[in-house]
């Protein structure tokens, strides 16, 4: 299973939210995904879009001013 | 058989009514929503402090949720720049090319539609409540100039325009989709209360930053300076953040206006030379252009002027270069009447 890290700095919503759309599309279910971001934003929008499309939202926190969320891939239903 | 429409959500209330009423009629329905940069959706509350406690959503992402159906959200920023430079149907009354705007979107979503195996369009458009993009005379330019023709359907003013396929073809009854018109919000409200919407969003003049008349007036400046129409993704956040001084034509000063914006301007510190007061607390100035080495002393009396040491006879700043390089600064700040009108885009 991969684990990637996304750098979403200095982007504000929507773009993080496209970056994880866009990423997630390439990888498979069960795959990690951890965005970094700076908008404060994403805190809501990630785990809004997630639940939308069916993935997980791991685990949300917030380190030195970033925002980071790690996401597992769910199968594309 | 199931029929699958995709819908054009904006976050707005129209849109999601216009997917309530396609669930009701058993069609499957996913969401696209398109994102040009000049949306408005939340980005100034991103970064302006004051802004930080109010709760904020992503409204397209929450309609989708709200309606339990799949939202792709896309990125048009590069390909949407010929749509502001050159809108074969002109301007609104600000930068706003709505109906050029609303033929591009619909032509992309039919490309989407296409290669999703989709069988329509619908939009939560109203005859005659958009000065430019939704009259009666301008919603069949849509349709024609997208190439989508009649794959567009528009259920809450459906019985106001000429029989769509879906409707010919029976996918759905065109007599439970609407005849709304106009400008009124009341028909709109009362079918929300019928579906049980409460929370809705209710923005107040659109949801694009190109409608807004000092923003058009900054993005005209800004496109002056350069000699030509161009901007990039970090020119239209800028556009939305600080205040925008040009001093000269050749160089312009961004400069916070609160610490949340001086934070926000702080991660274009590479890619801009910038300005920072140290023996008072003050803005963070980005300038942007070619300026001359003398202007540097200029652009700091400017800053100066609106620390906290604007009356003191001596500010010290610190001017950074985009290689990080750093070197000291003393000016008198810049009195009220040497600071021309003008100057302020």
């Amino acid at each position: 299973m991969a684990h990637e890290v996304l750098d979403c700095r200095r982007l504000l919503c929507p773009m993080p939210v496209i970056r994880v759309q866009d990423r997630i599309a390439q990888l498979q279910p069960g795959d990690e995904l951890q965005a970094v971001c700076t908008d404060p934003g994403v805190m809501q929008d990630i785990p809004a879009w997630c639940r939308i499309n069916g993935h997980e939202v791991l685990e949300q926190k917030v380190e030195d001013d970033e925002y980071i969320l790690t996401i597992r891939v769910q199968e594309n239903t | 058989m199931q029929r699958k429409a995709v819908a054009l959500i904006s976050g707005g209330l129209d849109s999601l009514l216009a997917v309530r009423v396609m669930q009701e009629q058993g069609v499957y329905v996913e969401g696209i929503n398109f994102f040009t940069g000049f949306c408005v959706e939340g980005h100034t509350h991103a970064i302006r402090k004051k802004d930080q406690k109010k709760p904020k959503r992503n409204n397209a992402l929450w309609c989708a949720e709200q309606l339990g159906i799949k939202l792709h959200i896309i990125d048009i920023v590069e390909e949407y720049k010929d749509v502001v430079f050159n809108p074969q149907y002109g301007y609104g009354a600000n930068l706003n090319p709505c109906l050029d705007c609303k033929i591009f979107m619909v032509k992309k979503a039919k490309e989407w539609m296409e290669a999703h195996d989709f069988d329509f369009i619908i939009t939560g458009e109203v005859v005659g409540q958009r000065p430019k993009s939704q009259r009666k005379d301008t919603m069949p330019v849509v349709q024609k100039d997208s190439g989508i023709e009649d794959r567009l359907l528009r259920p809450l003013c459906a019985k106001n325009l000429p029989e769509t396929l879906p409707e010919r073809e029976g996918w759905v009854d065109r007599e439970k989709l609407y005849d709304f018109s106009g400008r009124s919000r009341k028909p709109q409200m009362a079918l929300a209360k019928e579906f049980g919407f409460e929370d809705y969003a209710q923005p107040a003049g659109g949801c694009c930053f190109l409608t807004d008349e000092q923003y058009s007036v900054k993005l005209q400046d800004l496109w002056k300076a350069r000699g030509s129409k161009q901007y990039e993704m970090d020119d239209i956040m800028l556009l939305k953040v600080g205040r925008h001084i040009r001093p000269a034509p050749e160089y312009k000063l961004i400069i916070s206006r609160e610490e949340g914006e001086g934070k926000f301007l702080q991660g274009y510190r590479k890619q801009y030379p910038s300005l920072k007061t140290t023996s008072h607390p003050g803005p963070l100035c980005l300038i942007d252009g070619d300026f001359a080495e003398d202007q540097i002393e200029q652009a700091a009396r400017i800053v100066a002027r609106y620390s906290q040491g604007k009356n003191a006879p001596e500010v010290e700043l610190e001017y950074r270069d985009t290689e990080g390089n750093i070197r000291p600064v003393k000016v008198a700040p810049l009195s009220p009447h040497e600071l021309k009108k003008e100057w302020v885009v």
